[in-house]
């Protein structure tokens, strides 16, 4: 299911950045946080403003009229051969995996493969592609990641999380048990199977708990959505974070020249 | 139109169209040429966490061995083949073995008998595969289906010298696909069963006990 | 075994939520899946285990292209070695020929090798009405039988019972004595079931691959109850799907390295059995007579279609079944279905419609561990999602084909995808939408429905990230 042959781009002078549209209506710190660690790195990012969403909850859901319709709106927004960068596993899944699938005997065939094999996951690009160095400016804290489903397997980034955090110097990352086993969100499953759903979050919750760590950072805001949202209601101390914000907010006032290739 | 002919018309008349054929790549199964005394190393480590009983008696009379086990374990019968051997070789041995019942009739013939009373079974074997502790049985009229499986002690004899590396290279070498017996098994240990619970159990259905003694 | 249980497919949900809240079934399952996790991972380290498994989607994608050919070699090749070969559309047909052996037999009891595909035709239900007996001799198949119940995993049949559970049932049905040692309970089954090996008139087992080249069916087992099954009775009857053929002897030993390590993380299992026809000569046992039914049962029908035949590599390991978080979580009962877990979710549709196996295919989190351990490499989820579109007849350009198909459609959830397309294929109205949605935060419900049955709502934030970034610019 992971590439079996992934050739990173050189590092671009300009990337366009497509936000998802959880993360436009829920998690903009993330999407900010985002857009801040690729300028530091010296990229200029391109927000095209006509994005709404790749279309991901009709396709999973069989409604693939309307998952093209959606999907063909965003072929159309990235006419320079610039990567495209995008702050979830599961979007840029659905991008990079399904759009040739989607568009398959299509007019738009070319243009969807073309669009796929731009499309970066934010921090397999941040970490594979900028190469990006961070410096820690933060107090000492424990943290679990729980990498998503769609990042570890359908793009092989089981890793990359992992790896960027452990660039910050002051952060302990803690495994929780079955780190690879799904948290339980998959989109509309939580709420067509609401039981099932629950109970793989509630043992995810246990896991990430039993870590003692009481924060959790993730790829993908579906999952933090889930976990987080369980984890309140049920009183948990626990609280989650996109990988992104994280990143940023522990690096805020790193200088940009510590940039590993600043223009 | 008969029900075979309707499945192959239908499945020769796919609505996709003919496929292609891709290509395979055995390379994955290939292992490094092994001496025997790697082999025999190999199989010993495969075999054992299974519970199969190794014992080594190439530079010994193997019948004295046998005669030794059998009495630690109390049998009182062992069955074997009609076959010219192993059987002359134990009944002019001096050892004190259990009493001999050959296995010379029809199953049906005999098979509360052979169900009911025996305790201990013999047999040959086509050699043995290192990687996954094998043996490679090749049962015939001399050498009956049944004595590896009835009684609750499987004992067989491994030449060291046939042992393969891989099942692959046993298949080739044998040349198994120029035409295979009615029954040809590979047994790896004893009879068992995880079915109640995940706890391992041993001689569910088959023997128990498995011992494989390694001769020249 | 009864036909009770297709139409419990449909209830799948209540089956589902009764698993959840069972402590003793979560606690049977997850235990078991974790152990088999951990094995298969163990059985595989040293390989290449992508290249393996390439090879073994290879394996399986050759021997299907040529399907049809294989399948007339391997009845040739049988023939030649003295088997008889019979071909059946479905299940009834297959049990019709099985019962017509036995009769003409006047057999009265038939002993049973493990088979997946005699479950899927309800044999022992067939068999039954027509005043034959058939007992099961897996020691997994046996208690389930007991229990009368349907077994709850393909190869460990009574995962969902624990020894307790199993110890009374056996007291209870066989006048075992109660006990919480597994190995005197097996060594009393072993007991009841050689008594019945030497009564039984006919042996029925499956097959685990059907070498064309050599007329050889090879069954793969630990117990030797399989052996038994195919040795003991005078007559052997072979069950097997059409799909189960493969071109030559080298090809079953790659898949013979995947299936034990995926399945039960064994390097190999007990016994590997390979039956290449009836006593010959002057041969003292085995059975006189060895027939083979070769099923259809909807599989040419999944044949046809170049995305959905990817189903028939299957080699009936589950694995799938053992990564799902599902599975793990609801137990093989709740799918009410022949095979449980993903292979189930993908292959059940295509034998009991998809307008009976509706929930079947949305029954999954797409997280894709059944994909990643699958050893023929079959695209599960991929194939999930083709199942949900079928489902709901939800692409123009590819109409749906499998029986049953646009069952789940209708006009509420139509309608709302319509509404979410209006939107998001509109940029200016996604904006506006977005943006009202933001300013109108505070009046967001504090319940979504089944999200926030066991969640806190998700919260709107005061500017969305196109507001944001529109915000930064000069």
């Amino acid at each position: 299911m992971t590439d079996t042959l992934k050739l990173y781009p050189a590092r671009p002078e300009k990337v366009y950045f497509y936000g998802t549209c959880l993360v436009d209506l829920f998690y903009p710190d993330a999407g900010m946080a985002g857009i801040q660690l690729l300028e530091r790195e010296g990229i200029e990012v391109i927000f095209p403003e006509q994005q709404t969403c790749c279309g991901q909850p009709a396709w999973t859901s069989g409604y693939h009229d309307e998952a093209r319709a959606v999907a063909r709106q965003q072929l159309n927004l990235f006419p320079e051969d610039w990567p495209i960068v995008v702050p979830s596993g599961s979007c840029g899944g659905m991008m990079r995996k399904h759009y040739p699938q989607l568009f398959r005997d299509t007019p738009e065939q070319d243009v969807a493969n073309n669009v796929a094999q731009r499309v970066w996951e934010l921090t397999d690009f941040l970490l594979n592609v900028c190469r990006i160095r961070l410096t820690d400016q933060g107090e000492p804290v424990t943290v679990a990641m729980h990498t998503s489903c769609s990042a570890r397997r359908e793009l092989g980034l089981a890793g990359t999380g992992p790896e960027l955090l452990s660039q910050l110097g002051r952060v302990t990352v803690v495994e929780q048990a079955r780190a690879e086993e799904c948290c339980g969100f998959g989109g509309t499953f939580a709420v067509r199977h609401p039981e099932i759903s629950a109970a793989m979050v509630s043992e995810k919750v246990d896991t990430l708990t039993a870590t003692g760590a009481r924060e959790f950072v993730t790829t993908d805001c579906g999952c933090l959505m889930n976990v987080a949202g369980y984890a309140e209601k049920q009183g948990h101390r626990l609280s989650g974070q996109h990988i992104l914000s994280f990143l940023w907010e522990r690096t805020r006032e790193q200088a940009t020249d510590e940039g590993a290739a600043s223009p | 139109m008969s029900s075979r002919d309707q499945i192959l018309q239908r499945m020769r008349q796919r609505r996709g169209g003919a496929l292609s054929t891709p290509e395979k790549d055995f390379t994955p199964l290939k292992r490094p040429e092994w001496t025997t005394e790697e082999k025999l190393a190999r199989f010993r480590a495969a075999m054992e966490p299974v519970h199969g009983e190794i014992h080594d008696c190439r530079n010994r009379d193997w019948v004295a061995d046998l005669a030794e086990l059998l009495q630690s374990r109390q049998a009182s019968t062992l069955l074997v083949g009609n076959g010219p051997e192993p059987l002359a070789t134990l009944s002019s041995s001096a050892a004190t073995l259990p009493e001999l019942v050959v296995y010379d009739e029809p199953v049906a013939s005999w098979k509360e008998h052979l169900f009911r009373n025996l305790d201990a079974g013999l047999t040959t074997t086509r050699g043995g595969i290192a990687e996954t502790g094998s043996l490679i049985l090749w049962p015939d009229a001399s050498e009956p289906r049944l004595i590896s499986l009835v009684p609750p002690i499987h004992v067989a004899l491994l030449k060291a010298t046939e042992l393969y590396g891989t099942l692959s290279d046993a298949m080739a070498e044998q040349d198994w696909s120029s035409g295979m017996p009615t029954n040809a098994l590979l047994v790896s240990g004893p009879s068992k069963t995880a079915d109640i619970e995940q706890t391992l159990a041993y001689g569910v259905h088959g023997p128990r006990e498995l011992i494989v003694l390694v001769i020249e | 075994m009864t036909e009770s249980n297709l139409t419990d497919v449909r209830q799948f949900h209540p089956r589902a939520r009764a698993a959840i809240d069972n402590p003793q079934i979560r606690q049977n399952f997850r235990r078991a899946m974790d152990g088999l996790m951990d094995k298969r991972r163990m059985a595989f380290e040293g390989w290449d285990l992508e290249a393996l498994r390439t090879l073994g989607a290879s394996v399986r994608q050759d021997a299907l292209a040529r399907l049809p050919d294989l399948l007339e070699q391997l009845e040739e090749q049988l023939t030649a070695n003295g088997v008889r070969v019979h071909w059946a559309v479905d299940g009834d047909e297959a049990c019709r020929i099985v019962t017509d052996i036995c009769k003409a037999r006047n057999a009265r009891t038939v002993i049973k090798g493990k088979s997946m595909v005699s479950e899927e035709m309800h044999l022992n239900h067939h068999l039954q009405q027509h005043g034959i007996e058939a007992l099961e001799s897996d020691l997994g198949e046996y208690i389930v039988q007991l229990a009368e119940e349907t077994p709850s995993h393909i190869i460990m049949p009574a995962i969902h019972k624990n020894t307790g559970e199993i110890s009374e049932l056996m007291h209870e049905k066989t006048g075992t004595d109660r006990s919480s040692d597994v190995e005197y309970l097996t060594a009393s089954a072993r007991q009841q079931l050689r008594e019945k090996f030497m009564a039984a008139d006919v042996g029925v087992s499956g097959v685990n691959f059907a070498v064309a080249e050599t007329g050889t069916l090879c069954l793969v087992e630990n117990e030797g109850n399989g052996r038994m099954t195919t040795t003991v009775p005078p007559c052997h009857i072979a069950v097997t799907g059409i799909e189960k053929v493969v071109p030559t002897l080298q090809d079953m030993s790659a898949l013979l390295a995947l299936l034990t390590r995926s399945a039960t993380g064994q390097h190999i299992t007990t016994y590997v059995n390979m039956v290449s026809g009836p006593r010959r000569g002057n041969e003292l046992d085995g059975p006189d007579e060895v027939h083979v039914v070769l099923v259809d049962n909807g599989r040419s029908g999944i044949y046809q279609d170049d995305e959905l035949i990817d189903t028939l590599r299957c080699i009936r390991c589950g694995a799938c079944m053992n990564h799902c978080p599902v599975y793990t979580r609801v137990g093989g009962h709740a799918y009410g279905t022949t095979y449980p877990g993903p292979i189930g979710k993908i292959l059940m549709p295509h034998l009991i419609g998809l307008d009976e196996g509706r929930h079947l295919p949305s029954a999954s989190s797409l997280c894709g561990a059944c994909g990643e351990v699958c050893p023929v490499k079959i695209p599960i989820p991929d194939l999930l999602v083709r199942l949900r579109q079928e489902s709901v007849d939800g692409d123009r350009l590819h109409p749906a084909v499998v029986n049953g198909h646009g069952a789940k459609r209708d006009w509420k959830e139509s309608l709302a995808w319509q509404t979410w397309r209006l939107i998001h294929a509109n940029p200016l109205a996604y904006r506006l939408g977005t943006s009202v949605a933001s300013r109108l935060r505070t009046l967001q419900p504090a319940s979504l429905g089944a999200w926030t049955r066991y969640r806190t709502a998700p919260k709107l934030a005061a500017r969305t990230l196109h507001q944001r970034v529109r915000e930064r610019q000069p």
